[in-house]
């Protein structure tokens, strides 16, 4: 019976914390770079992405792939092996933190901000960021908004030397993803 | 009892998400719901002499400068048969990425071709699959060196027509395979015992050595019964060195000639005896009409 009991519990706690589970499959990051000789920009439309009401647990994942930018020669170099290298490394993630959660009313209309700290992985080099966004709750829908701006050259996104000039070695991140309770 | 409130317990274990399961899931329904085209079977639409599955990009002008030197037999005093050439100049064309029309002259028996050349099929993965690629190849050559003995000779006597499928399967990024049946006909064979048409099959592979490296080998096995006399298969082995925009073939071969027939019916020289020519193809492609880009 204790065991019965037990497992009524798991049932309820795992339900309940999956209330405050929110996700998406089409959250957008896009990226730019601002040089004088050019600026580069691309999107992607395809964020996974994961938020644990209760915890404060943010994960993102990215498909490098699904980057798109206006020229294909652009894109096809962002995916090769001087750059962003698809073929062995075709994800990118942040995996984190809401350090100040209290701060946020997920049951309340509102834009809440908050600090969020993490691990930033791109070609398998991860590296601990801390990004400053809001949360806006409306109508129970849940929203999550950054800029973060980080070097390329921490996660090893080189490029061949004659591109140098038209590449930032400071790249904008921007994070926009509207959240389905799950 | 205990079992009935374990299956709900467990399949709400088993929902538990991360973005990186969300990820795979978008990934993978994108990889059934769209045609994954394989590219570079070959890194270029030739292997030494002979045709590749690959067609030119619609709208690209490849211009070809193919060289053979003498062999390697001749030795230093011919500069191991550097100081003579046989050449090739063409030019490729896309009329569209699977249909490929050429022109070409070379300076071995004074030869012009055209050839056509469809992608039938090609490789894919998604939501259409094939698994192999399917070429087909038509080509012409006029030969226009005048007979050695003055005899006159009707011109549509100098006609040679060529046809071949090539069939090739990527199997992996560094490994591909092709197979080329080719039946050549003559309108004119140099021996009366001969028949018109000269079939053969050839096998061509290529195998990747670095990003911008590949080993390419191409052989054409003459079918045994008509077979012009003094004539040997041909085998060449050369490496693809890939810039952008250019695709230098360096290679060695026992054929002097660049055209079907030159090569598969009337290779005259041997491995075995020193009949090695270096040769290179250079390509250079320039795009004439600028594809449409899908905006964002």
């Amino acid at each position: 019976m204790k065991k019965i009991l037990l497992l009524c519990l798991l049932v309820a706690v795992v339900s309940a914390s999956q209330a405050q589970t929110y996700i998406t499959r089409n959250g957008l990051i896009s990226l730019y770079s601002h040089t004088a000789a050019e600026d580069i920009n691309a999107a992607n439309n395809e964020v996974a992405s994961v938020l644990n009401g209760a915890t404060g647990d943010f994960d993102f994942k990215v498909a490098i792939k699904s980057f798109h930018f206006k020229k294909t020669a652009m894109e096809e170099h962002f995916n090769n092996p001087d750059y962003m290298d698809s073929e062995k490394f075709p994800k990118a993630g942040f995996k984190g933190k809401i350090t100040n959660l209290s701060a946020v009313d997920f049951t309340k209309d509102g834009t809440y901000k908050v600090t969020v700290q993490g691990n930033l992985t791109i070609r398998d080099v991860a590296k601990p960021v801390t990004v400053e966004g809001t949360i806006t709750v409306s109508g129970g829908a849940v929203t999550a908004d950054a800029v973060l701006n980080i070097n390329r050259k921490d996660y090893n996104v080189i490029g061949e030397s004659f591109v140098q000039k038209k590449i930032a070695e400071q790249i904008q991140l921007t994070i926009k993803c509207k959240y389905d309770k799950r | 009892m205990i079992l009935f409130l374990l299956v709900p317990a467990l399949s709400a274990f088993s929902q538990d998400v991360d973005a990186d399961k969300l990820l795979d899931e978008t990934t993978q329904k994108k990889k059934d719901t769209a045609t994954q085209y394989v590219d570079g079977t070959f890194l270029s639409t030739r292997i030494v002499d002979g045709h590749t599955v690959e067609t030119t990009q619609k709208g690209v002008l490849d211009f070809r400068i193919s060289h053979r030197f003498g062999t390697l037999n001749q030795g230093i005093y011919e500069l191991f048969g550097l100081d003579n050439a046989s050449m090739r100049l063409g030019f490729d064309y896309g009329l569209s990425d699977r249909f490929t029309v050429g022109l070409g002259r070379s300076t071995f028996e004074k030869q012009y071709d055209g050839f056509l050349k469809y992608r039938l099929l090609w490789q894919s993965e998604g939501q259409r699959k094939m698994p192999v690629s399917l070429t087909f190849v038509a080509s012409m050559i006029i030969k226009t060196l005048k007979d050695p003995t003055g005899a006159k000779i009707k011109s549509t006597d100098r006609y040679y027509y060529s046809y071949q499928a090539l069939l090739a399967r990527k199997f992996s990024e560094g490994f591909s395979l092709q197979l080329m049946p080719t039946i050549i006909h003559y309108n004119m064979v140099p021996d009366a015992s001969l028949k018109n048409n000269f079939y053969s099959i050839g096998a061509g592979a290529r195998v990747k050595l670095t990003k911008r490296l590949s080993l390419n080998a191409e052989y054409y096995y003459q079918l045994p019964g008509n077979k012009i006399e003094g004539t040997y298969n041909a085998l060449s082995v050369g490496v693809d060195i890939v810039t952008a925009g250019h695709v230098f073939q360096l290679h060695l071969t026992n054929s002097t000639g660049m055209t079907e027939r030159t090569v598969i019916t009337e290779t005259t020289g041997r491995w075995s005896k020193g009949d090695i020519h270096f040769g290179f193809n250079v390509s250079r492609v320039f795009t004439v009409k600028k594809p449409k880009r899908v905006n964002l």
